[in-house]
């Protein structure tokens, strides 16, 4: 089984995603909800056991399978994961387990169809996260819009058409481009779809700009950098507490390990010349951005907006070319998923028991719901990258990294520690703490078991890996530096740099 | 103390390192099961494992002192929290005089405060938690100065900086207490960016975040420059300024000191502890601890020493015009950490955590006296409607006027030695600067004394000014709340004269503290001694602080404190009506909140609305996204009235297109 065992990954979700849906009408969601559950679960052991068979001193792909797919166009079934795939596969197994759990009571309609788009997202997710072939990763990258559609679409608020619209436009304008630029590479690597290929593919500098700028287009939509990034605040506005979840915990990933997988390999020259260009964008994401998250009134909103912030951190990390800075970025998008997710998740919490998401109609919740406030408040410091939870390492790592990349870089983006807790902090003020606003603020229940088992995978996610992120850390180091490696060997016929 | 030496001789046998662990992780363990259990081990269970938790690593420091006296010191990692580009981060203990002192302050102050906590809370619906948030802020502080690496100080920094946030917002129904918490973590934030970059600077210079390495190589990079656009500087003073600026935020220098009178708004029992005792002294601990890198800067020393002055002075001012007893003491606090900075400037660093130890013991004393005394008045913290309390409360009195007694420097209390030694630090250190610190200093005797003696008097002595109702009901403290006072009162009073000889003349710190030779103003003191030791020394020491200025300054300022508040007590008044626009200045604490409010709370939040509503939401997604959208549909609409479908359109179309084609046709 070792040798399918990523396939499986892979399909298992969308098989069990499929038998989900069979069960048909919500008669029986109690079934639908309990096989979704086993299966997500019955999914992370299996990544588990990927994990516990990875190799972490090599920077060669592992669990490989190779099948002809298209032959007439040369297209594989390639697959295969790294150290900077595995944490993301790993990230994606966990989440999906939460917000299966978190949907239990809060979804009544359609419940077989709400598992299914779930589980079936995580196999498209692991699938992007581990093709090694061209177009099953584009494939894979844009079947993963669809059930995130339908999540916003179907399950959303009010105002969802207008965002699903925005969201499919903004990412699929992106990801046509990308098309583009991967039918180029087709065609002058001489036919071929591989990845690995692409990798090792002698490209003169301004076919490696255009090249880099068409894969931009995609990956910078999805981070979202500034300033394609208004799509994400309507989008979590509007999607579900779990489609949030996703959103942000994995599918903005998907952006960073675009630019790792694709952008710096394929084209490291442009990735030098246009570095200035990512930095900018990236401070720019940490500073402006910050600034609009301060006077948003809409907690979700509020928290899109950081989202985009800590962000930042993860394209100024990959493009200041050095270790702390590359596995800061790993780090930071591993975190965020925690930390981002487990926000949405705080404020769905809220939204199930007075549908609202606006920061003024709250104030006080600390006395009726004190495990509540307690859960929030920890998510809240790790989301100020406090030390000894997980939002820290990576922004640590990228700040040292950029320290010596230039040190004006590392102090623009350690504002942050001063922006990024004055957003979280008054939030926390305003909702959490302060006297009891109105009655319906003081009848609020505290969280049940459901959402303490939730709230709390994740809050021993955010602790451990901030007390002790040297294990997650080893997994990545052979292969961030054999991509470093890479990307400091010119591949201009000329000398270009 | 000195049959402990054979007590840790016992305790050497079974590992040392584990005594090490325990002291941290058996007050963190007491946090989280009060933190997690607090309902079902109920108010008892909770304050007896709090208490037994803290009192064990208080005993247990005690045996570490003992063993550093023996000369047992220890530099071990504990775990790898991280590799990342060849660099190692740990998790690890540096055990030397100078962290094994602030092991015995911590854990004995937080001790006496536990105990206090049981009488003080004891009605409070958030028992357990306190007790939770308290153990926990123990345990940061000791693996912030135990730490032996720049990481795990940040780690330990930012800990205490998180429990302080907690404790200030403990009672989180009250405005004050939830804006001040917030003002507090994000004044500390300011600080801590500086320190954060500094970390990032010594990593990129020695490469390395171990003390031990960075110390070792920074005589070998102290020519080292970098060049930036406001001209050449030494890495070590722009790493030493960047460090500096963290020390401004945690002790609360000006300018960033704003946050510290505001911190009273948390329970008294966190003011003693946190604002007081212990957190406010990391940044003067950190110092010290870096004083391998800060003697290589003197520009960076001048900062520190100017910085100092000014705080010392004039945060003592402010003191003189507040009426509520606990922010008399912040004030105090604010002023007496100047006073550690200034010796930090001077190169005396010995003396600095010297005077943070006597002033951890007295000012603990007088926060918790304070306590003891806002129990009584019910709540009531306006010294205007105090007063007479001496013969009510005669043992909160007695330990009050120790504290004052040694805060204001008055022979031979304890503060009179760590603070006469600075005073006379200042005066023999020749950077720049120090002309205006010693200036700073000696003025601040005087109004120290003033302001503490002013403190003593309005609430002790005289008549009660408040409501019959309060009168009544007047009465001495409980045990639990008294014994804590007692218990501090003791070391207010002797450990000047126990500690001085060691530290001043002696050397009680040993290679924990590195002081480049023509900069050791303390050995200058010593030299003034020729000698001495022991009961000489100290009588020596007592006997030339009745000749200078000092000692006569703290005594005028006691006198003028007894004319204007026993004797005369019509002058104050006058006094304040007299000097106008003086008194406002103070009283308005020369405008820096006002000042901050205005230019950097409001501009920021204006300025995010404005980009929020015009970038963001204007150019960005009116403009350009829904832009696009809507040029593109708006064409489209255009386009549409094209295809109407009416067969006459098409064909009336075709004949125009026609004749359109011909003419061309022809006409070319």
């Amino acid at each position: 089984m070792e040798d399918k065992l990523l396939s499986l990954l892979i399909w298992l979700p969308i098989v069990s995603g499929v038998l989900v849906l069979a069960t048909g009408n919500d008669q029986r969601a109690a079934i639908a909800r309990k096989l979704a559950l086993g299966f997500s679960v019955i999914i992370f052991l299996l990544s588990i056991s990927l994990y516990r068979g990875f190799d972490v001193n090599t920077a060669n792909m592992q669990f490989t399978e190779h099948h002809s797919w298209i032959s007439a166009f040369n297209i594989y079934y390639s697959i295969g994961v790294d150290g900077i795939s595995m944490p993301l596969i790993l990230l994606t197994t966990v989440l999906t387990v939460v917000v299966i759990i978190a949907g239990w009571q809060v979804i009544t309609e359609r419940v077989a169809q709400y598992m299914a788009a779930f589980l079936i997202m995580e196999g498209v997710m692991i699938g992007v996260f581990s093709a090694l072939d061209a177009m099953l990763f584009y494939v894979f990258w844009e079947t993963m819009l669809i059930p995130m559609f339908l999540i916003i679409g179907i399950w959303g608020g009010p105002n969802r058409i207008y965002a699903t619209i925005k969201f499919f436009l903004y990412t699929l304008l992106g990801s046509l481009l990308m098309l583009v630029a991967l039918l180029y590479l087709y065609t002058v690597s001489d036919g071929s779809f591989r990845i690995l290929d692409y990798h090792a593919l002698p490209l003169p500098l301004t076919a490696q700009i255009l090249i880099f700028l068409a894969l931009f287009s995609a990956f910078a939509v999805k981070v979202p950098m500034f300033p394609v990034h208004t799509w994400l605040p309507d989008a979590h506005v509007e999607a579900p507490t779990g489609g949030s979840v996703i959103l942000a915990a994995i599918m903005l990933k998907m952006g960073g390990y675009g630019f790792i997988r694709l952008s710096l390999p394929i084209t490291p020259d442009a990735s030098h010349e246009l570095a200035w260009l990512m930095i900018t964008l990236s401070l720019i994401a940490v500073v402006y951005i910050a600034l609009v998250a301060l006077v948003q009134q809409d907690m979700k909103k509020l928290i899109a907006y950081s989202s985009i912030s800590h962000m930042g951190f993860v394209t100024l990390g990959l493009f200041i070319f050095n270790v702390q800075g590359a596995e800061g970025a790993m780090m930071q998008m591993l975190s965020h998923g925690f930390i981002s997710g487990a926000l949405f998740l705080c404020v769905g919490v809220l939204y199930d028991r007075t549908h609202s998401r606006m920061i003024d109609t709250y104030g006080g919740i600390a006395t009726p719901m004190p495990i509540f406030a307690a859960l929030f408040v920890l998510f809240a410091m790790a989301n100020t990258g406090l030390p000894g939870t997980s939002g820290f390492v990576g922004e640590f790592l990228v700040i040292l990294g950029s320290f010596q990349a230039n040190p004006w870089f590392a102090i623009i983006a350690a504002l942050t520690l001063i922006f990024g807790a004055a957003y979280t902090l008054w939030m926390v003020k305003r909702v959490i703490y302060g006297k009891v606003i109105n009655k319906e603020v003081a009848a609020l229940e505290d969280v049940n078991s459901r959402e303490i088992l939730t709230l709390g995978i994740l809050a021993v996610l955010v602790l451990a890996v901030g007390i002790w992120p040297n294990p997650v850390l080893e997994v990545m180091h052979t292969s961030i530096e054999n991509l470093l490696r890479h990307v400091d060997i010119s591949k201009c016929p000329l000398i270009c740099r | 103390m000195f049959s402990l030496v054979r007590f840790g001789a016992v305790f050497s046998k079974i590992n040392m390192s584990t005594v090490y662990l325990i002291i941290p992780l058996v007050c963190l363990t007491a946090s989280i099961i009060c933190g997690l259990f607090g309902k079902a081990i109920g108010r008892r269970g909770a304050h007896s494992i709090a208490v037994s938790g803290v009192a064990l690593a208080f005993v247990l420091s005690l045996v570490v002192y003992a063993d550093v006296q023996d000369g047992n010191l220890a530099n071990q990692t504990l775990y790898i929290w991280a590799i990342s580009g060849g660099i190692p981060f740990q998790i690890g203990f540096l055990i030397d005089q100078l962290s094994v002192t602030m092991m015995v302050i911590v854990t004995f102050v937080s001790l006496a405060v536990h105990i206090y906590t049981i009488g003080y809370m004891a009605d409070d619906p958030g028992y357990q938690r306190f007790f939770c948030y308290i153990s926990l802020f123990t345990f940061s502080m000791l693996m912030l100065v135990m730490s032996n690496n720049f990481l795990q100080l940040f780690f330990g920094w930012e800990a205490v900086g998180l429990v302080s946030y907690l404790l200030i917002g403990f009672w989180f129904e009250r405005d004050a207490a939830i804006f001040a918490n917030m003002k507090a973590f994000l004044v500390n934030r300011i600080g801590d960016l500086g320190f954060l970059l500094g970390i990032a600077a010594i990593l990129y210079v020695f490469g390395s975040s171990d003390y031990a390495a960075v110390f070792a190589s920074a005589p070998f990079v102290k020519e080292a420059t970098v060049i930036s656009p406001f001209g050449e500087w030494q890495w070590i003073t722009v790493i030493c300024l960047l460090l500096f600026m963290g020390a401004m935020g945690k002790s609360a220098q000006v300018p960033l000191h704003v946050w510290l009178p505001d911190s009273m708004e948390g329970p008294t029992p966190i003011s003693a502890l946190i604002h007081a005792a212990t957190m406010v002294t990391a940044g003067i601990f950190m110092v010290a601890r870096m004083s391998p890198l800060f003697e290589f800067s003197e520009t960076a020393l001048s900062v520190v020493l100017v910085i100092g002055a000014t705080t010392a002075i004039f945060m003592a001012l402010i003191g003189l015009v507040q009426n509520d007893i606990k922010r008399v003491v912040a004030y105090s606090t604010l002023s007496q950490l100047g006073y550690m900075t200034v010796a930090l400037g001077a190169s005396a660093y010995e003396i600095a955590i010297f005077h943070l130890g006597t002033h951890a013991f007295f000012k603990a004393l007088l926060f918790l006296g304070a306590g003891s005394v806002i129990i009584a008045m019910h709540h009531e913290q306006d010294m205007r409607k105090m007063g007479g309390l001496r013969t009510i409360m005669p043992i909160t009195y007695i330990t009050c006027a120790v504290g004052a007694l040694a805060l204001a420097g008055i022979p031979p209390f304890a503060g009179f030695f760590s603070k006469d030694a600075i005073i006379e630090a200042v005066h023999h250190s020749e950077i720049w600067g120090a002309q205006y610190a010693y200036i700073a200093v000696l003025l601040g005797v005087f109004v120290t004394a003033f302001y503490a003696f002013r403190l003593l008097f309005m609430t002790f002595h005289g008549r009660n000014r408040s409501g019959t109702d309060i009168i009544k009901h007047l009465h001495e403290s409980p045990n639990v709340v008294i014994l804590p006072l007692v218990a501090l009162a003791i070391p207010s009073v002797f450990a000047g004269f126990i500690f001085f000889g060691p530290v001043v003349v002696g050397d009680y710190f040993g290679d924990s503290i590195f002081i480049i030779r023509y900069h050791d103003v303390t050995q200058k003191i010593a030299e003034g001694f020729n000698g001495k030791t022991g009961l000489a020394l100290v009588l020596a020491a007592i006997w030339h602080g009745l000749f200078t200025w000092p000692f006569w300054l703290a005594v005028s300022g006691a006198v003028g404190a007894w004319y204007c508040y026993c004797k005369n007590t019509a002058l104050p008044a006058k006094i304040a009506s007299a000097s106008g626009p003086i008194y406002r200045i103070l009283d308005n604490k020369y405008g820096f909140d006002d000042f901050y409010q205005a230019v950097f709370t409001k501009s920021t939040v204006a300025f995010g609305k404005l980009l929020s509503k015009h970038i963001d939401a204007g150019l960005i997604d009116g403009t350009l996204v829904n832009g696009t959208a809507n040029t593109i549909s708006g064409f489209s609409a255009i386009l549409r009235h094209i295809q109407t479908g009416y067969t006459y359109h098409y064909a009336f179309v075709m004949i125009i297109g026609l004749f359109g084609l011909i003419t061309v046709f022809v006409w070319l």
